[in-house]
């Protein structure tokens, strides 16, 4: 019900939006919650596990009941609470965990077999047998018990990431934290002011507290507007700070067009990494219920609860509301209640001997139990005299207060028990930097809280040497805080604790009486406080009765875990920023542009082509095939600019290259390139490559694609600490050249079709580099090959990288030749017995991949020592074979294991896997590299392989992994 | 004799204006890597200043101007764009020229864009006009430069700039729509 | 987390690759023994308070730093070169 005047609402823009497909009215400054109200809703939800009627609670983000679905599709976004959104033309939202509809739910059925369904119910009934549970229960349970569902779409929306710095970041925006962020935004700090209402204000908004001789919320309007047009001020409203990280870090969720019918291209969401020098954590106080018979009855909801939606939103949320509580909250609703003309049916005190001036009914007793069909029609008063039954069609309920302290146990502290507020406080220092003020650190009246505000300002700024501005400190209220515990009313039947997750003060004795009496099993017995509210109205009050069940006191019983988020977070607004291409960047090479046709495979992060499809071409293999026969034949051209090229110069740079491959280095001659192999410390081979020498003191190194970043990282470790004695600097030239193989017995014919001046076999032989130039354009030339057929690279400033692979390809194919892929690449290196990642892939040693020769004896290397252990030297190691099929099935594949024949294909019976395959077109037959145990004294063998996965076996021949032109003649000539 | 055709990195790509920020491709005649070898620092530096005007630069920051600055870009390096540099005794030096995707962001708001692709700290007060910086920018290594009131020097690895594009521009849709919110 | 680098100054955690403890500083003789050696490669210990650490700023200045730090706490005591640990070390 709308009340005709008051609220910080615009009446004069009325907002059309529907619930459960009816259409509804309610106006600017609304959240969907206190439009329900005003319309006249009262159930507006469904328990999780009793599909018990339920109501608005709350009108913040602590909201247990009142959860809505929004949108359709992709766009479906379930769970979200209903006091917390802004209303706006258009909005529909949906009820969830009900069929059919929130008013008759079929599954409320539930409710009647509650007896069944206490503490521990899951683990008891569906232990037996083990198999149903994934069939049967788990489904069964999943549908019956829940909340909203996931669309199981792509979310399409719009999210953001960001970052943001500064001197004080100050977390809520009540009068604590409005006051600690003028101070210090007033003394020339960097400010970020956050706060999760999209007005600032806090409470003042709720409760019309005077500040300064003003209403509360035209005072805080003022400062906001005033920080707002501050440059060092950064205000960030509908912003929740939720969690708190190491050295300074936040993380907060920043709601950027949620509110907003047309958002256009702004993010639904922005997840903001926050890094503050200094923290003020004013969040406040949330207020807990007070337990007792049918509580859950719609209709009966928080006391401040009443007072924001009387002051906030001019809506009533009863004709004839009573008020409950054992703290001066009951007092100060029943007092708005009067002020807006609305019956007070009741106030009840459960404190003895308290007194009011307000012209009400006023009982010294408690709430015991709840009547009503479709809401609260009535209570019962327990008082000394008897139960007295009250009409009423609202009951506001104050239990006390709980600061919000959330954050300050981000970082595993845990808060302290406060006597006199029955409440737990932060203790100092929880949080590294991070000042809980007001509220949030247990004191309640506004004029502490704004005396608080500034004083943590006034220290972090001092921390910071930045000089207080000593703002005046306005006057308020200061009345104080008068409270005795009450947590559960004694009485039969069941009382709620956990309204999200259905969980009653009779379950969390049941846990005690179970020996579940760590506060943390009674809180996976039960799952009270597991719920996507985690507990923030129902913690306290589950760990008092707990307390009280097994004899403790609050502060011996303790608290459970606070963690990040601190409300719920989408997954969406988490991911934001590493979605679809914002993932991972992207790498491409120059000829990208000039390689259309072909299908990429990723290498990292570079995509390469696989193959190269000509028209009449139906399968990958024909490609390859043809692509092969280019290079044994006649020309092929390959782009490998993604292999790492890392310059390295200085006097020492033969010394340092000497220490990080296990071969010389220092000797090679300039203008001459040598194959180097890499371990790591622990005697494994870490990557491979050719390395030129281009000069007395200056080298060019090449990696694998995969290794070339750890390498570079490898050489910098290497550098810094291990020998920062040599002189020697190093930096990556990968990007700076594009870098083509030319490969086959026409490559030099290509070549100099396109060099300014010829080359030779005496000015380029087998291992030989240099500089020429074609087009005026100077270009290195290496006569390496990775084909083994005689075969350079040619490497051009990357600006003419595609320009050059459209000539070469060209002229490549006037002779025969063409382009080639990953695909040909691979069956050209195994048909040679050339390894890659595939084959040292971090578990294998220079011996297991026959290069044991390659380790140098008069030098020491990075991983010498640990390579000579003996179990690395063990000839009964799986070591490098080649291997054809020899049985029927003509097939290899790479990660199927070999076996000895006529041994049955288990681990224990192992003799190796296979690491790489291919079809070879140039020996007609499947080619595979593999490691076999003792492998090099079984060449000639015949061995079982088995691929598990796939179902493919086939017995194969163990061969030397050369197949092809084992002497090398080819490259060389 | 046959004609290599040179492409930019961000060839095609730019120039962008999004809102009040445009992002611009920058050539440079040159990058040079200059690192010096030991005990080589102050030579280097003093010869880098007779050839291009500029000191070998401290770390997080630039010196020169516009078409000769000297960027410092990691431990015992910098990158000199502009002229191309004749031999430094002492030096290791590289080409560079062609390695880096060259982009300057500019504009109301130039800062509001990086923020969401980098954690740096870019406030005006830290990040000043003539800093500079290596960090991570949406997942890729970058050099970051502020080179004036609201503009920015980007370099990111040349076979990255799609990616870089990509990113800034995306960043660049946010922050315009949040300001006709 | 951040971490000081002393080259690039504060940086978020992100931009750093952390490696293992600082003795990979002390790389042993390679006629130390494979005792030595064993330690060396594999032996860590696993303490509760302060570590020293090795952390690699690859998208940064790609220094190798030495980070103090305390594993309750997490508090960073001390942020070094490597480079200069290794030469005073000498």
């Amino acid at each position: 019900m709308r009340l005709p005047s008051g609220g910080l609402i615009d009446r004069s823009h009325p907002i059309r939006f529907s619930y459960d497909g009816h259409s509804y009215q309610g106006v600017q400054g609304d959240t969907l919650a206190s439009a329900l109200i005003a319309n006249g809703l009262k159930t507006v939800a469904r328990s999780f596990k009793y599909h018990r009627p339920r109501g608005i609670m709350t009108a913040g983000s602590e909201e247990p009941n009142a959860l809505v679905t929004l949108g359709h599709g992709a766009g479906q976004e379930p769970n979200l609470r209903a006091t917390t959104l802004e209303l706006y033309e258009g909005l529909a939202a949906r009820s969830q965990n009900c069929w059919p509809s929130v008013n008759f739910d079929l599954l409320a059925l539930n409710d009647l077999a509650a007896p069944f369904f206490g503490a521990g119910f899951y683990y008891k009934t569906f232990m037996w047998p083990r198999a149903f549970w994934e069939m049967l229960y788990e489904p069964a349970i999943r549908r019956a018990a829940g909340l909203g569902a996931l669309s199981g779409l792509p979310d399409e929306d719009r999210y953001e990431r960001a970052f943001a710095h500064c001197d004080l970041l100050v977390i809520g925006a009540g009068p604590a934290g409005l006051m600690a962020a003028l101070e210090a935004a007033r003394a020339g700090a960097d400010v970020i002011l956050a706060d999760e209402d999209s007005r600032m204000g806090g409470r003042l908004n709720a409760d019309l507290t005077e500040v300064d001789g003003r209403p509360g919320p035209d005072w805080a309007a003022d400062v906001a507007a005033d920080l707002a047009q501050m440059d060092n001020v950064r205000c960030m409203s509908r912003t929740t700070v939720t969690g708190a990280y190491d050295h300074g870090t936040f993380s907060a969720v920043e709601r950027v067009a949620m509110h907003l019918p047309h958002p256009g291209d702004a993010p639904r969401e922005a997840f903001w990494r926050i890094v503050a020098k200094r923290a003020v954590l004013a969040t406040g106080a949330l207020e807990r219920p007070v337990a007792f018979q049918n509580n859950d009855r719609p209709g009966i909801m928080m006391a401040g609860a009443v007072r924001s939606y009387l002051n906030r939103y001019a809506v009533a949320p009863g004709r004839s509301v009573a008020v409950f509580g054992n703290n001066d909250s009951a007092h100060a609703t029943a007092r708005a209640l009067i002020d807006h003309g609305i019956h007070v049916a009741a106030l009840i005190d459960s404190r003895p001997g308290v007194q009011t001036d307000l012209d009400v009914p006023l009982y010294h007793g408690q709430v015991c139990g709840s009547e009503g069909r479709k809401g609260l029609e009535a209570i019962s008063i327990a008082t000394a005299s008897g139960i007295e039954k009250v009409q009423a069609d609202c009951l506001a309920v104050s239990g006390g207060w709980n600061p919000s302290l959330h954050l300050t146990c981000h970082m595993n502290g845990r808060p302290q028990w406060d006597e006199s507020t029955a409440a737990f406080h932060p203790r100092p220092g929880m949080v590294p930097g991070l000042e809980p003020v007001g509220a949030a650190n247990g004191v309640f009246t506004t004029a502490d809280a704004l005396a608080q505000g500034r004083k943590a300002a006034q220290a972090a700024l001092t921390d910071l040497g930045l000089k207080p501005a000593n703002i005046p400190l306005p006057k308020a209220e200061d009345g104080a805080y008068d409270i005795t515990p009450l947590w559960s009313v004694p009485g039969r039947g069941r009382a709620w604790l956990d309204f999200q997750n259905d969980v009653t003060v009779k379950d969390v004795k049941l846990a005690a009486q179970e020996s579940y009496r760590s506060v943390e099993h009674m809180k996976r017995y039960t799952t009270q406080g597991m719920a996507p509210d985690q507990g923030k109205n129902s913690n306290m009050g589950a760990l008092a009765v707990l307390a009280d069940a097994t004899g403790r006191s609050i502060p011996e019983t303790g608290t459970t875990t606070y963690r990040a988020p601190y409300t719920p977070t989408t997954l969406g607004a988490i991911a934001a920023g590493a979605r679809g291409k914002g993932f991972a960047p992207e790498r491409f090479t120059t000829s990208h542009a000039a390689s259309e046709e072909a299908p990429m495979v990723e290498a990292g992060l570079w995509y390469r082509p696989s193959y190269f499809p000509k028209p009449g071409e139906s399968y990958w293999r024909e490609s390859c095939d043809r692509e092969v026969g280019y290079v044994r034949n006649a020309v092929g051209i390959c782009d490998v600019s993604t292999l790492g090229k890392i310059d390295i110069q200085g006097q020492d740079a033969g010394e340092f290259l000497d220490f990080v491959y296990t071969n010389m280095f220092s000797t090679l001659k300039v203008g001459r390139t040598r194959y180097g192999l890499m371990l790591r410390e622990d005697g494994h081979v870490m990557d491979d490559g050719t390395t030129a020498r281009l000069g007395e003191h200056h080298y060019l190194m090449t990696t694998t694609t995969a290794a070339a970043g750890q390498v570079m990282r490898h050489l910098a470790f290497v550098h810094q600490c291990l020998r920062p004695a040599l002189d020697v600097q190093f930096i990556s030239v990968t990007e700076q050249w594009a870098q083509f193989a030319v490969a086959g017995p026409k490559s030099r014919e290509l070549l100099n079709s396109l060099l300014d001046h010829d080359i030779t076999g005496e000015t380029f032989s087998f291992m030989g580099c240099g500089d020429v130039s074609l087009g005026g354009v100077s270009a290195r030339l290496f006569r390496i090959s990775f084909s083994g057929e005689h075969a350079y690279e040619i490497a051009v400033p990357a600006r003419y990288g595609e320009s050059l692979f459209r000539l070469l390809r060209a002229r490549a194919e006037t002779l025969g030749g063409g382009a080639y892929g990953m695909e040909a690449l691979n069956v050209l290196r195994i048909e040679k017995g050339f390894i890659t990642h595939s084959e040292i892939h971090g578990r294998v040693t220079a011996f297991d991949v026959g290069l044991q020769g390659m380790m140098s004896k008069k030098k020491d290397f990075v991983g010498k020592t640990a390579s000579e252990r003996p179990g690395l030297m063990d000839p009964d190691r799986e070591r490098l074979v080649g291997l054809k099929p020899t049985g029927p099935v003509k097939q290899l594949t790479a990660g199927a294991h070999l076996f000895n024949l006529g041994e049955d294909a288990v681990r224990q019976n192992d003799q190796g896997y296979i690491t790489s395959v291919g079809f070879s077109p140039t020996l007609g037959h499947f080619l595979g590299l593999g490691f076999l145990r003792n492998g090099p004294d079984r060449i000639g063998e015949e061995i079982r392989m088995v691929d598990h996965v796939r179902g493919i076996e086939t017995t194969a021949e163990v061969c030397h992994p050369v197949f092809f032109d084992p002497q090398g003649g080819r490259a060389r000539d | 004799m046959i004609e290599l055709l040179a492409k930019t990195p961000c060839d095609g790509l730019l120039p962008r204006t999004i809102g009040t920020v445009t992002l611009t491709e920058i050539s440079f005649e040159a990058i040079t890597s200059v690192a010096p070898l030991t005990g080589q620092e102050d030579a280097v530096s003093g010869t880098l200043k007779a050839q291009m005007g500029a000191a070998f630069p401290k770390p997080g920051r630039t010196t020169g101007k516009a078409h000769a600055r000297a960027v410092w870009s990691g431990l015992g390096q910098a990158l000199v764009l502009g002229p191309a540099l004749q031999p430094i005794p002492g030096a290791a030096m590289t080409d560079q020229t062609d390695a880096w995707a060259c982009v300057a962001l500019e504009g109301d708001g130039a800062r509001d864009v990086l923020a969401r692709l980098t954690p740096l700290d870019l406030r005006p007060s830290v990040f000043r006009q003539g800093h500079a910086a290596r960090t991570e920018l949406a997942h890729m290594s970058a050099v970051l430069m502020r080179t004036g009131e609201s503009r920015y020097g980007i370099m990111a690895f040349r076979s990255m700039a799609k990616t870089l594009v990509h990113d800034v521009t995306e960043a660049m849709t946010s922050v315009a729509a949040r300001t006709r919110l | 987390m951040r971490i000081d680098c002393p080259l690039c100054g504060p940086r978020d955690r992100r931009e750093f690759t952390y490696q293992g403890d600082a003795l990979a500083l002390d790389r042993p003789d390679p006629e130390a023994g494979f005792g030595v050696w064993n330690d060396y490669l594999h032996n860590r210990d696993n303490p509760a308070g302060p570590t020293r650490e090795l952390w690699y700023h690859d998208s940064g200045c790609t220094a190798w730093l030495v980070v103090t730090r305390d594993t309750v706490t997490h508090e960073v005591h001390r942020v070094e070169l490597a480079r200069d640990v290794k030469e005073a070390g000498k």
